[in-house]
């Protein structure tokens, strides 16, 4: 088995993409994902990979357009603000079917907001990460060797379906160390990219990526494409963990790091006899409707916990057609929610009831 | 027979889109050109802007990739970051350029990045149908400044050459026209000059073209380079601003 190293989040992440294959990173810096920069900053010069500080997000999110319609995996890191000013590209990248991976380590807001963890950026990511009809994958990691994992994941998968993955952390997550290792012999499981702009050589037709298409039918066909593409992924690509799910009469939903929390809530719940389980989504886009209709199928409600003032829920009611009443529980603003505090919830939810 | 002239090969077959009379297309055959003589349509390629020139990618034969409006130097410099040894060049507009990016500009071309843009200045926003660009003259009338370019409201043009010959990066910035035949001879050599300085690795080239919009400028074509030749001119001067393509910029 792999070597075990201790390691905060941020720079495992880091690390992982450079193990992915990755070495184009184009960012700016922002409180609280700097490790991730600091990190590559410091590795890329010695392993040939370029490492570039651009003058804005705008630009950092450009660079990674132009780096992957090369054909190269490419990756940029920012916070929730960064964000905002990267969702621009992000819609041309996404229009254009180009490949790449965008780490949002997410922190309070709305505007400058704050600079603890939060998770107020799910509708963001999973409904509006820019103008137009369009999705990314995003994925929500909750441990680090999750993050190193996901990081392998979102590249792959990116390149798999030419589409930009978004991975959401938050600051907490970010700073975190805890023991990973790193899987051998991942890192050349990059496609082919005959598409790619990165000169003819007049040995195949001209490359062109684009997102223009000013006919309107000719649009409307390239965006359904996109669509049957979206929806192979809804069947193939949902990611759940269960816990305690088993007997559960109740279910908590809550992903990345307040599904540690909540974990630690329903460990204690248990002890109580309060027979409840956790259902933490892994994909946020594609959500994973199958792991909550199961559940819904079993539990008489469903706690939702977020680090927001309520984004996932409407997700959760969504997958399970509100067929279950959906309690919420959430902090904001960088406010983290603590185990007595969503226990308590639980313990609403369930009645008292043993 | 002899063959005395040609469509240059970089270009493809499709019909230009642009306005009879707009010196787009003269800039266009000139870049092809360039790629033909110097042998690199294989290994370039090329971004186009949000502007007129938006489907330049029709145009060009070498590949090619579609930039967000301002963003082409953004664009242009993650595709050199990940393809070293090939030609990267931007065609972009005066809105393109110098208002939306900006930034774009003067960073990729701080950082002397190794790429080549092509700057068409014609005073105006072309392709949204004519309102004042960052290069528009004071007291142009345009879409947007129906009274004449006001200073004290819409503040001063910008003169990129001069501007960006202050950036330690800038390797090659000229400033050509495309009024006349010896300006087009002119443009010509500046353009190869910028993409040879490209290939041997001296820094950011940059080749302004002050061109024409008989459309929005409401005048015939001759009548637009005469206008042009009468208050673009003097306004913004041709000539050479920065020449470092024999030492290089590092
Ligand atoms: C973000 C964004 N803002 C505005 C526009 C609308 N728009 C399209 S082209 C253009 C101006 C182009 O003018 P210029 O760069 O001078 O090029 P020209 O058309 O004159 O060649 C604008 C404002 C856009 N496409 N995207
Ligand atoms: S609008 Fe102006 S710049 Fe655009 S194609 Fe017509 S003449 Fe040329």
């Amino acid at each position: 088995m792999a070597e075990r190293v201790l390691m905060k989040g941020n720079e495992a992440m880091a690390e992982a993409a450079i193990q992915a294959g990755c070495r184009h990173f184009f960012g700016y810096p922002i409180t609280p994902q700097t490790e991730v920069s600091a990190y590559l900053s410091k590795r890329f010069p010695k392993i040939g990979g370029t490492y570039l500080q651009a003058e804005s997000e705008v630009a950092a999110i450009n660079m990674v357009l132009g780096a992957a319609s090369a054909g190269v995996r490419a990756m940029t890191s920012s916070s929730s603000p960064g964000i905002s000013l990267k969702s621009e590209g992000i819609s041309y990248l996404a229009g254009s079917d180009l490949p790449c991976v965008i780490l949002n380590v997410m922190r309070g807001g709305p505007g400058l907001g704050g600079i603890q963890p939060s998770q107020a950026d799910y509708w963001q990511a999973t409904r509006a990460p820019g103008h137009g009809d369009f999705q990314v994958l995003v994925f929500a990691p909750s441990t680090v060797q999750e993050m190193v994992d996901t990081i392998f994941r979102a590249f792959d998968k990116a390149d798999e379906y030419r589409m930009p993955a978004m991975i959401l952390a938050d600051g907490m997550l970010g700073q975190m160390m805890e023991p990973v290792s790193f899987p051998e012999g991942k890192a050349d499981t990059q496609k082919e990219k005959p598409w790619a702009a990165n000169g003819h050589g007049f040995k195949r037709k001209q490359n062109v990526i684009n997102s223009l298409y000013l006919n309107p039918a000719v649009l409307e066909q390239k965006v359904r494409e996109r669509f049957e593409r979206y929806a192979q992924i809804q069947k193939t690509e949902q990611m759940a963990e269960e816990f305690m799910m088993e007997d559960a009469d109740f279910a908590v939903v809550a992903y990345g790091a307040s599904a540690r929390i909540a974990k630690s809530a329903v460990v204690a719940a248990r002890a109580e006899g309060i027979k409840v389980g956790l259902v933490r989504p892994i994909t946020l886009w594609p959500f994973p409707t199958d792991a909550l209709q199961k559940a819904a199928a079993q539990v008489k409600g469903f706690l939702c916990v977020e680090m927001s003032m309520g984004q996932m829920i409407d997700d959760v009611k969504l997958a399970i057609s509100c067929s279950r009443p959906v309690a919420f529980f959430g902090r904001t603003g960088g406010i983290i929610p603590t185990p007595g505090e969503v226990l308590g919830e639980i313990k609403k939810l369930a009645g008292g009831a043993k | 027979m002899a063959v005395v002239y040609e469509k240059p090969k970089s270009l493809s077959d499709a019909p230009l889109h642009y306005c009879p009379g707009c010196t787009h297309g003269i800039i266009h055959k000139l870049v092809a050109e360039v790629l033909d003589e110097l042998k690199i349509e294989g290994k370039t390629v090329g971004v186009a802007p949000v502007g007129c020139a938006v489907m330049a990618y029709d145009y060009f034969t070498c590949d090619m990739v579609q930039a967000p409006h301002g963003r082409a130097p953004a664009v242009a410099t993650g595709l050199k970051r990940a393809l070293p040894d090939q030609v990267i060049f931007t065609y972009q507009g005066d809105g393109d350029l110098a208002a939306i990016g900006t930034a774009e500009t003067v960073h990729a071309a701080t950082r002397g990045e190794n790429i080549t843009i092509i700057f068409v200045n014609n005073a105006i926003y072309g392709m949204t149908g004519g309102q004042m660009a960052p290069t528009t003259l004071p007291g142009q009338v345009t879409q947007t400044t129906p009274y004449g370019r006001d200073i004290h409201t819409a503040g001063f043009p910008v003169r990129v050459c001069e501007m960006l010959s202050t950036l330690d990066g800038v390797a090659y910035a000229e400033r050509v026209s495309v009024d006349c035949v010896p300006n087009i001879r002119k443009a010509k050599a500046a353009i190869k000059k910028a993409f040879t300085a490209q290939i041997e690795k001296k820094g950011f080239s940059i080749v302004e073209v002050v061109s024409s919009c008989p459309t929005n400028w409401g005048l015939t074509p001759t009548e637009a380079l005469q206008w042009l030749r009468d208050n673009m001119l003097p306004y913004y001067p041709l000539g050479v601003y920065k020449d470092k393509t024999e030492e290089g910029v590092r």
